[in-house]
């Protein structure tokens, strides 16, 4: 008879084993989500010269907790004219997906809920099923606001989906193979990808913002002018359902970019205590999360315009350019890698001085066409 | 490593318990709330004004383009990953038949952007 680790049977062990991997999901999007949006608003109060939360419990640290209380004990309205069972089901078709990326991360060696061959693509495809929910609860609202900013967030999320997606490209291009676990381990020793793909990760990094509705693309919530965007008709906890979705998304995004870019669990010493991974990988996730939240303290909000030309005119045809040319400098130079990284460094430092210099060449042509247009009008009149 | 269907039935069992988790908070959420609805509570937002008409309306086309445009990309993403995955073994014919493939997608975006229909109104 075949035994399981802990000398179990296999037949119990597989079960416990889910069982332990859901609960300890759970576990963590909850506890992550409490504890990111406590950093969060410290952090901001620190960058904005204030205090933050203070008065629950030492040094505010129950303030989030206090909060999620508030919000299930908060009266659950729903108007009149929503569509029922869309406006109940768009919270857990946004959460469900969410949470099912935790099942491929992996945390450390043989730390992972399951390891699918498919990884990279089981999480891109989870990724979009967020959009059909916010679609969804845009509609099901029966709101103004709710359906223009469903349908904005639909839009922003569709577009930089597709650098997003093309980003993964390159690194499964790289490792070969598209197992979470397997990159992981193709990056050992240091060799991580974020040398060798910088472009890919600052395209992927730019389009899980605005995958995550972060700063500077939470246009959906855009407060001075959608009021707030697909979640107007949405309260309480129904709110705070989407709220948890929102923080756990931007943790699976860090993981993502941990896995793939910075090398997952691996780190010094890794090999002879394996459950040190586990603390590697936290600590590169939440790296990941400090940036994105002192992003959102520095940089204002994009314009839709500018958001969706940015993404179609300059991402897209950056990230397509660097799938190309990395396929071909990894089949012209099978044994090194040398040759694709100092082109993605290079493509980077381009990219990087090209926008600024384009974004000005346009500005000044629709001066000039605004100036033209002015002219003509006071020439008419 | 856990065979092929057990490995899906994971995944399904994260999706279940997702929903169900959600189910769970709301049902909490149901239990302790206060419920005290008024004909003004349950009125459809609209900033303090009498909400005129439904929400189920028209709205901009552009909305469509970018769809459809990133249904072209979605498709290409999809058919581009066994390639990324396998690239060595197909050795060169991959990468000029895949340069040929995204040569077509991306002329489809540069006429989508030519005739403007990647500008936002």
């Amino acid at each position: 008879m075949p035994v399981g680790p802990f000398g179990l049977d296999p037949l119990i062990w597989a079960p416990l084993r889910l069982a332990l991997a859901v609960g300890l999901a759970l576990f963590l999007v909850l506890n992550g989500a409490l504890a990111q949006i406590y950093l969060e608003r410290k952090l901001q109060a620190i960058m904005q010269d204030r205090l933050g939360p203070i008065h629950v419990g030492p040094q505010g640290l129950l303030q989030t907790l206090a909060d999620a209380i508030k919000l299930l004990a908060k009266e659950d309205v729903r108007a009149r004219l929503t569509d029922k069972w869309f406006f109940l089901a768009a919270p857990s078709i946004v959460f469900a997906p969410m949470l099912a990326s935790y099942a491929v991360l992996p945390f450390a060696k043989d730390f992972v809920g399951v390891d699918l061959n498919v990884g990279v693509l089981y999480l891109a495809t989870l990724g979009s099923m967020t959009v059909l929910g916010i679609v969804i609860a845009g509609w099901a609202s029966n709101n103004k606001y709710s359906l223009v900013g469903g349908m904005r967030s639909a839009g922003q999320l569709i577009s930089y989906e597709v650098p997003q997606l093309l980003s993964l490209i390159t690194v499964v291009l790289v490792s070969g193979s598209l197992s979470m676990v397997q990159i992981t381990e193709s990056q050992h020793d240091f060799r991580i990808n974020l040398f060798i793909l910088p472009l890919a990760f600052v395209t992927y990094f730019i389009a899980a913002l605005a995958e995550t509705n972060r700063n500077p693309f939470d246009l959906p919530e855009a407060e001075s002018e959608l009021v707030a965007g697909f979640l107007t008709e949405y309260s309480g906890m129904r709110w705070g359902v989407f709220f948890l979705a929102e923080y756990g998304e931007v943790t699976v995004v860090s993981a993502i970019l941990t896995t793939l870019w910075l090398g997952g669990w691996s780190g010094p010493w890794v090999d002879s205590l394996p459950i040190l991974g586990v603390a590697y990988f936290t600590l590169k996730t939440y790296l990941i999360v400090l940036v994105f939240m002192w992003i959102r303290a520095t940089l204002p909000r994009f314009r839709i315009d500018q958001l969706m030309s940015f993404c179609w005119k300059s991402l897209i045809p950056v990230t397509i350019a660097n799938i190309l040319v990395t396929a071909v400098l990894l089949l012209a130079f099978p044994t090194t890698r040398v040759p694709v990284a100092v082109a993605n460094w290079l493509m980077l430092g381009a990219f990087v001085v090209a926008i600024p210099l384009l974004q000005r060449r346009r500005l000044a042509g629709v001066r000039a066409r605004l100036r033209a247009e002015a002219e003509r009008r006071a020439i008419a009149v | 490593m856990p065979d092929y269907n057990l490995s899906y039935f994971y995944v399904f069992v994260f999706f279940v318990v997702g929903a169900f988790f959600v189910t769970l908070l709301l049902g909490i959420s149901h239990l302790v709330a206060p419920r005290k609805p008024t004909l003004e509570k349950l009125r459809t937002y609209e900033s303090g004004e009498e909400p005129v008409g439904q929400a189920w309306g028209r709205y901009p086309i552009h909305f469509y383009v970018f769809a459809l445009l990133f249904v072209v990309f979605d498709v290409d993403f999809i058919f581009l990953v066994p390639w990324a995955a396998h690239f060595r073994d197909f050795g060169w014919t991959g990468i000029v038949e895949v340069t040929l493939f995204i040569g077509i997608l991306v002329s489809g975006l540069i006429y989508a952007w030519k005739k403007e229909a990647l500008r936002w109104y």
